[in-house]
């Protein structure tokens, strides 16, 4: 106490004017989320998993030179070696290409059809939370008369009005009851923001209902929503598979992971290799999705932020 | 001589955020008697709660770290070194808690009799019969009527003054030394605030229990208190005995929490007492007196360095430096003078 | 000071319906009014219909029965323009700081959607706008970037009384502004209120269940208690004398910073809780608690009457 001289206890004037200063970095909403995503390693392994493939359904055709159709007599039912890297087929046809091309095949229909049914899923389901009542209830009883058809049952239909079996008409008999999980997903969170006191001062101040669903109510199911888009790709390229397994799905030459496993099974027990690795990629995949859907559910709930 | 039962000791207490270290709680010590009331006064975010946690060991960790160098000591035991098994009695039968929210610490899917009748199986090793007839005690004790019908209602078809009373029933039910309130009644209505409060001072004379009371608003204080601790950013400033801080305070920002509770007699609209900014961020590091930034009668040396304790009575004492032989002539407000006038 | 009632509330009722033949009498029969730069506070427990009188009061309820006039018009009559201008002119605080403010939207855009409603600006006079707004609550331009959550209690307030002043309003419902808050912040928003009040002429409708606050802030109170106004006087006759016996409790209730005082109170207690508001009978509703309780009060409930110059109660003592 003794050593501090006397000018120290000077007053300083109050310099309350400037108001309010922030302490901590700014962080929106998307970086907070990335950066939550970023500390787990498992979902960030998957994003690197799932990026590879994707890269490989798009390149992994061209690169050994072998087209995925090519019949080559010569060489069939190879095991892998330094020329067929997976080995061939009992037509001859190489492995690796093909299995690539069937990758396309997998992506492109889970992809595909999990934009289709959000997109379906938030207009339909945001049209019955917003105006709510009697639209509402009707709206609901639809989707559960839907949701109670089997797809099988769906699938089969299409296949024999269009007389088609091409991806097209597969991923519209996906969807078109697929979307109706999405739709009841979108309807639940929506008329829980709904509720919130924000949405309350933007209705005193005159904003119109548009921009109230628009500007309120999408962004803030967003999170969830894109956490509902991972967990459907996988289920899409699951349901694509199952079909090609049992023959309703893509037609030869054109194939898929499903088809090429179903083609392998019956000389399953000389050449596991066939079977192996189409398999390998169905697991990955469906992992890596579901996995990096975990990681963005925990890096997007609002609860678990600090 | 009086029984000391608690004793917390240089407590520090951090977070660890994206941020970085966010330091809620920077050394604390205080001692708490037998059957004594103390309360930890200030505004959210000054660590109350977290130290009142970090007594029951309730703290998750990580992002939570209670810092090397702390002791918290119940009766000769360290709390901070006590296994799984000693620290789940201890919770319960030695130290029990009540919150602010009482509908999210009830379980909604147990009747409010089975939830009593928990601890005391747990706890006191009763079995179903008597644990039931002790239960119903319980409740008719923090009166709630009809108590043999009311056991078999779940916490939503209570109101907040009841489920409170629960709460209360609950901590109560294993005769605990020390209850820990975590703001009991900023949830409540006025006048079931009055009812709350009542019924904790005839049961702290029933049962001698000590009871920390955090809160952040001197009415409450001001009828039930022995003594008063406020804490400023994770800093105890002052400390004294219930006169001592109501007529006797002496940290500007005691005054500042004093003279911003409106009072009854003064006319309409008149100017409230109010603090400008807010408290610092605990992520930074505080240089000088943490309150500094906020106070009227800041000087060069609060912004330079941190005060010392002085000690004005065997209870009373506080950090700042307006305590300085150098410092000039601080006069209380006048708002609070008046009063002790009166 | 102006004589003109702003507000008029007329035998205003708001019915909830809950399940067959249960009906929530949220707000039953309530009338008053307010003048052109004053504020009336409302007070009661919780339950007690206080929010609810004022979103009805708002339009954001549609009423049962009854009437709100504003500057004259009813504004549950009114037509799709009138009722945009309406939304202009009155505006509210909500009490939960935390849930009023959209957890995806910038400070600066939470503030600036009202703007975009009703004054059409250019894109820099919207900033300037909203920059001058953060000043007036006491903030500055470097939070218009920031979100909802990295922002304390009272300066969340803060910016939801920015959002509400954007749109130049003439009146506005503070809904309970105070109660999330910390005392000594408590302190700034009502000073803050207060002094806008004088710089603007704003008109408040204050609902609190504080009453040291109200008293603080209001010209004239009126005591809710299960949806009907029981006690609406000024300010000061309101605090010295009141005469209501469930006015009398509360005002006893009401925690003094004063040691002393407090230990030397005499406290009016009230036994029991507030009954539920679904089916009250006929009668005085606070006749279950009340000391005083007479064999009338059971059968007829009690008007609102002027007892003294500008002093109204609804009770049969008087």
């Amino acid at each position: 106490m003794e050593g501090i001289s006397k000018d120290k206890f000077k007053k300083v004037p109050m310099d309350v004017s400037k108001g309010d200063t922030m302490a901590r970095p700014r962080m929106g909403y998307w970086q907070d989320a990335w950066r939550r995503l970023k500390t787990n390693k498992v979902a960030m392994l998957s994003i690197i998993v799932l990026l590879t493939l994707i890269i490989m359904t798009i390149i992994g055709p061209h690169l050994n030179g072998y087209s995925y159709k090519t019949v080559d007599p010569s060489k069939v039912n190879m095991k892998p070696n330094s020329e067929h890297w997976f080995g061939t087929d009992e037509l001859g046809r190489d492995v690796f290409s093909r299995v690539w091309q069937a990758g396309r095949i997998s992506m492109i229909i889970g992809i595909l059809g999990a934009i289709i049914d959000t997109i379906i899923g938030c207009i339909y389901g945001g049209i019955a939370a917003y105006f709510g009542g009697k639209v509402d209830n009707i709206m609901m009883r639809i989707v559960e008369i839907l949701i109670s058809i089997p797809y099988l049952i769906v699938v089969i239909l299409i296949s024999i009005v269009t007389e088609s079996r091409s991806l097209g008409t597969m991923i519209l008999s996906l969807t078109l009851t697929g979307w109706c999980g999405m739709a009841r997903l979108v309807r639940g969170q929506m008329l829980q923001v709904k509720q919130q006191e924000y949405i309350m001062a933007a209705e005193t101040l005159g904003v119109s209902p548009w921009k109230i669903i628009t500007k309120h109510l999408i962004p803030n199911v967003l999170g969830i929503v894109i956490v509902a888009i991972t967990f459907d790709i996988p289920g899409y390229i699951f349901a694509e598979t199952f079909l090609s397994y049992i023959g309703l799905g893509v037609q030869p030459p054109n194939t898929s992971w499903g088809a090429l496993a179903s083609a392998a099974q019956q000389n399953f027990i000389f050449y596991p290799h066939q079977m192996f690795f189409p398999s390998l990629m169905i697991a990955l995949t469906m992992l890596s999705f579901t996995l990096l859907g975990d990681g963005l559910r925990d890096a997007l709930d609002p609860k678990l932020r600090q | 001589m009086v029984e000391k039962i608690l004793e917390v000791k240089n407590l520090q207490v951090s977070f660890h955020t994206y941020a970085g270290e966010v330091r809620a709680v920077r050394g604390i010590d205080f001692d708490l008697d037998k059957g004594e009331t103390l309360a930890l006064v200030g505004e959210s975010g000054c660590g109350k709660t977290v130290t009142a946690k970090a007594i029951m060991r309730l703290l998750k960790v990580p992002p939570a770290e209670i810092k090397k160098g702390s002791e918290i000591i119940f009766n000769g035991e360290d709390v901070l070194k006590m296994s799984k098994k000693r620290l789940s009695s201890f919770r319960g039968e030695d130290i029990s808690m009540i919150f602010q929210d009482p509908m999210t610490s009830l379980n909604p899917t147990m009747t409010i009799g089975n939830q009593i009748m928990e601890s005391l199986k747990i706890h006191k090793k009763l079995n179903k019969k008597e644990a039931e007839k002790e239960a119903i005690k319980l409740l008719e004790l923090v009166n709630i009527p009809n108590a043999k019908e009311r056991i078999k209602s779940f916490p939503h078809q209570l109101s907040g003054g009841m489920r409170q009373r629960v709460m209360i029933a609950i901590a109560l039910s294993c005769n605990p030394k020390i209850l820990i309130a975590d703001e009991p009644t900023t949830a409540l209505d006025v006048t079931i605030q009055a009812q709350i409060l009542d019924l904790l001072k005839e049961l702290k004379k029933e049962f001698e229990t000590a009871i920390i009371l955090v809160t952040h608003d001197l009415g409450v204080v001001a009828n039930f208190a022995d003594k008063i601790q406020v804490m400023y950013a994770g800093q105890v400033v002052e400390r004294g005995t219930r006169d001592e801080i109501f007529y006797n305070s002496m940290h500007p920002y005691t005054w500042a929490l004093l003279s911003s509770v409106p009072r009854l007699n003064t006319k309409g609209k008149e100017e409230l007492y109010a603090l400008g900014g807010t408290p610092p961020d605990l992520i930074l590091p505080l240089k000088g007196c943490p309150f500094s930034s906020r106070c009227e009668h800041c000087m060069e040396i609060c912004l330079e360095e941190k005060p010392e304790i002085t000690k004005l009575s065997d209870t009373h004492s506080l950090s700042c430096w307006l305590q300085h032989p150098y410092a000039p002539k601080t006069e209380r407000p006048a708002v609070l003078r008046g009063e002790r006038d009166e | 000071m102006n004589n003109e009632n702003l507000i008029e509330v007329v035998n205003l009722k708001k019915y909830f319906s809950v399940g067959k033949d249960r009906t929530l009498k949220a707000v039953d029969n309530v009338s008053f009014n307010i003048k052109k730069g004053e504020t009336l506070g409302l007070v009661g427990e919780s339950g007690c219909g206080k929010t609810t009188c004022g979103r009805t009061v708002l339009g954001i309820y549609q009423a049962t029965a009854g009437h709100v006039y504003y500057n004259g018009k009813d504004i549950h009559a009114m037509n799709r323009e009138e009722k945009l201008k309406f939304k202009k002119n009155a505006q509210m605080i909500f009490q939960d700081p935390y849930a009023s403010l959209d957890p995806r939207m910038t400070i600066g855009d939470i503030i600036g959607e009202g703007i975009d409603v009703h004054i059409k600006l250019s894109h820099k006079e919207r900033q300037e706008k909203i920059d001058s707004l953060l000043g007036k609550v006491g903030l500055n331009s470097e939070h218009s970037a920031r979100f909802p959550h990295e922002l304390s209690g009272g300066q969340r307030q803060r910016i939801g009384i920015a959002r509400a002043l954007a749109v130049e309003p003439e009146f506005i419902v503070c809904d309970e502004p105070i109660s999330a808050l910390d005392v000594s912040i408590q302190a700034q928003i009502v000073n803050l209120l207060i002094k806008l009040q004088r710089e603007l002429g704003l008109t408040y409708l204050f609902i609190s269940h504080d009453l040291s606050m109200v008293k603080h802030i209001s010209d004239r109170v009126g005591v809710m208690y299960l949806g009907s106004i029981v006690e609406l006087a000024s300010n000061h006759d309101l605090y010295e004398k009141p005469m209501h016996p469930y006015t009398q409790a509360l005002i006893s209730a009401i925690p003094i910073p004063d040691p002393k005082i407090e230990d030397n109170r005499n406290r009016i207690k009230l036994e029991g809780e507030v009954p539920s508001p679904i089916n009250t009978p006929e009668g005085c509703k606070f006749m279950k608690r009340c000391i005083h309780a007479k064999e009338i009060c059971g059968k007829i409930t009690p008007e609102l009457k002027e007892v003294e110059k500008n002093h109204f109660v609804a009770c049969h003592l008087f």
